[in-house]
């Protein structure tokens, strides 16, 4: 078991006929993982890593029966192919892309509630089931199929810690990048709760980041509802303040998104904190106490 | 992208959000001129830097504050005398503070009593939303921390911007005359609206005044844009003041990287925001000062990581460099061929420690043993920042090799 994916999972990937589209399609391919077509308009007939390519998602999603999609479509256009896997029935959306603008995503966003869809980012590196299923760009040899289920806001941190998970013998059930922009589909409460009722999970690490107050949510839920062992690091402690947050934040989280009210709330839930980035590992190593 | 007041002013007068008549001038004789041809009995003589907190700010070495009243042509030019040309110190602009090259003179009006509004995106509601506060003219944050309650919030949809009842809830809950709900209804429904139109990330105008009319000017304005959206606003571009901005961080920001100048003496260059934190966290965390923040993004090729190393070392401060990648959609090959390149190019003077791992990791280590370039690998997130701590302490003692 595991969550969002697994080896039964049938991808497509809009933006296929891009570079950036085409080389992590084959990544996804390599790794196993059921690549079933592509999606970019105007290249239907097309074929790309030997996979068919497809006007619309609704006729990839005919023709092949996928059920997730991997978006690498430009910023400009890519709150609008979102909303097209959505419009289409897609039921995982998990979109890459970098730098869409954030009032596009404030315009998805309600239809992403309204839908049966789930939408992982954007500015995000995937979701990976090891060993299964890889979504995503994130790379496939750090990671060890296991028990430890491993969400964050960062993509290259995420890798680092899985990296140290692996080598400490811990592999994972899970790995989502739930993406770095501030309006993202999936929240840590959402995996949180798919997390704890996925009996393949036994414990949960968590990679946060300074601003907004997603992780003293986080907290909270954990403290209410999450029974297995959880641990998580906060990157941007040493963040020099007012440099890169400005008025805003601040202002809506009433005083909360400091590295210091983070910290303090989620070793108020039991989560064991992490004290560097070099011990994200071996904090989930703590936080199971010697249990596997 | 930031923008100055006076600019923040057009943008919302074009959108028919009510402020004052006002001139930017240059030089005192221009703020004298400004004075006298808008005509009214007393003006606000305002320092335009990027940077908030210029009323209780003072100039380097002297008593004059960031904005001051002028109740003639002569005072309009002492105070703008006393503000060009020279170096503002406010809460935000930090001890070595900016330099004034503008001053915005604008008509008084009369006041009854300050407000606050911003519109924001918000996180959690997942949408747009206009904040207002009868504690205006204060320091938000503050207020947000002492007092939340004070805090009013109204989410809206982008399309359909804010309802009419919501403005008319907010101008009850901010005790507005009923005579003035009317025109609070068109001042906060207008300036959602240009939030939308501008993609902006943040419009403030903190005072936001209730005049002795009965009608809402915008005393203050503050505004940003989302950089994601500019592509669509070309109109914006022209507002851009790079002389506001570090020069170091426009030219990253050219090249498509995310750069923020520290003052420490470690350089960084990292790929994702969070590592590079957390680059940045396990520095310190080992005894280092980082000298910047530099996320060279998730697509960066060899021409922009060389660009990033050149930023880099264009600081004087730098005694050592660390590079983390950790290889997803960058491969370990493009960094190590711009290492390599930028070492021949732009030439290293100062101890290089990488630390690869990911997409294509073993042929990027392959590249940087055949080149030959000085270079300090490490193998994993402690050894990299221990070495680079310790190669950046050995130049501060001569003598001694790192």
């Amino acid at each position: 078991m595991s969550i969002l994916v697994n080896r039964d999972t049938r991808v497509i990937c809009q933006g296929i006929t891009g570079k950036v589209g085409e080389f992590h399609t084959r990544g996804c391919l390599d790794y196993g993982t059921r690549m079933v077509g592509g999606v970019t308009p105007g290249k239907g007939g097309e074929k790309v890593a030997g996979l068919p390519v497809f006007d619309t998602v609704a006729e990839a999603r005919a023709a092949t029966g996928a059920n997730a999609t991997m978006i690498f479509v430009p910023p400009a256009f890519a709150a609008d192919a979102i909303l097209e896997a959505v419009g289409s029935g897609i039921e995982l959306v998990i979109a890459i892309t970098e730098g869409i603008p954030v009032l596009d995503m404030a315009r998805v966003m309600p239809v992403v509630k309204a839908s049966q869809s789930r939408l992982i980012g954007p500015n995000c590196p995937g979701v990976i089931t090891p060993g299964e299923c890889k979504i995503g760009i994130m790379p496939g040899y750090i990671h060890t199929p296991g028990h430890v289920g491993v969400m964050s806001r960062s993509g290259t941190l995420t890798y680092e810690a899985v990296w140290q998970l692996t080598q400490l013998g811990h592999g994972q059930s899970t790995c989502v990048g739930l993406g770095g922009d501030p309006l993202v589909g999936s929240s840590f409460i959402d995996i949180l709760e798919l997390f704890q009722n996925d009996p393949d999970t036994h414990a949960i690490l968590m990679m946060g980041e300074i601003g907004g107050s997603a992780e003293e949510e986080a907290a909270a839920f954990v403290k209410a509802h999450v029974t297995k062992p959880v641990a998580a690091f906060i990157a941007g402690r040493t963040a020099p303040p007012g440099k890169r947050m400005g008025h805003a934040g601040a202002i809506i989280s009433g005083g909360k998104g400091t590295a210091e009210a983070k910290l303090a709330a989620l070793r108020d839930a039991g989560i064991e904190v992490a004290e560097s980035p070099a011990d994200m590992g071996a904090s989930l190593v703590r936080a199971m106490g010697g249990k596997r | 992208m930031k923008i100055h007041e006076f600019q923040a002013k057009e943008l919302l007068r074009a959108a028919g959000v009510p402020v004052l008549a006002g001139r930017v001038a240059t030089t005192a004789s221009e703020a004298a001129a400004a004075f006298t041809a808008l005509g009214t009995p007393v003006c606000a003589v305002k320092a335009q830097i990027h940077a908030g907190g210029r009323g209780k700010g003072k100039v380097k070495g002297s008593e004059q504050r960031g904005v001051e009243l002028a109740k003639s042509a002569a005072d309009a030019e002492r105070i703008a005398a006393g503000l060009l040309g020279q170096t503002l110190v406010t809460i935000q602009t930090g001890p070595e503070g900016q330099v004034v090259r503008r001053v915005f003179v604008e008509s008084g009006c009369g006041i009854d009593r300050e407000l606050y509004c911003a519109v924001l995106v918000d996180r959690r509601v997942g949408s747009p939303v206009l904040i207002a506060s009868t504690a205006g003219g204060m320091d938000i944050e503050e207020v947000a921390a002492k007092t939340p309650e004070l805090i009013l919030s109204e989410p809206f949809d982008p399309d359909r911007g804010l309802a009419g009842y919501q403005a008319r809830l907010l101008a009850s809950k901010l005790k507005l005359p009923t005579p003035s709900w009317r025109h609070a209804e068109t001042f906060f429904r207008t300036l959602c609206r240009a939030f939308v139109d501008l993609d902006a990330s943040l419009v403030e105008i903190n005072p936001l005044v209730l005049t002795k009319e009965g009608t809402l000017v915008a005393l203050d304005a503050k505004m940003t844009f989302d950089d994601n959206a500019l592509f669509r606003h070309k109109e914006l571009a022209a507002l851009r003041d790079e002389a506001e901005e570090e020069p170091a961080e426009t030219r990253a920001a050219a090249a498509g990287l995310s750069y923020v100048k520290l003052n420490g003496t470690i350089g960084c260059l990292v790929n994702g925001a969070g590592l590079a934190m957390s680059t940045m966290d396990l520095v310190k965390y080992h005894g280092g000062e980082p000298a910047n923040f530099l996320d060279v993004g998730g697509g960066a090729d060899v021409k922009q990581v060389t660009e990033a190393f050149r930023i880099i070392l264009s600081d004087k401060h730098v005694k050592a460099i660390l590079v983390h990648i950790f290889g997803g959609i960058m491969r370990c090959t493009t960094i190590a061929t711009a290492l390599v390149e930028a070492s021949k190019t732009v030439g290293f003077t100062v101890p290089l420690v990488v630390r690869l791992e990911g997409t294509e990791v073993e042929e990027g280590k392959k590249i940087l043993a055949a080149s030959g370039a000085a270079i300090i690998t490490a193998d994993g997130l402690t050894d990299a920042a221990q070495k680079v701590v310790a190669a950046a302490k050995a130049c501060h003692t001569p003598g001694t090799s790192p």
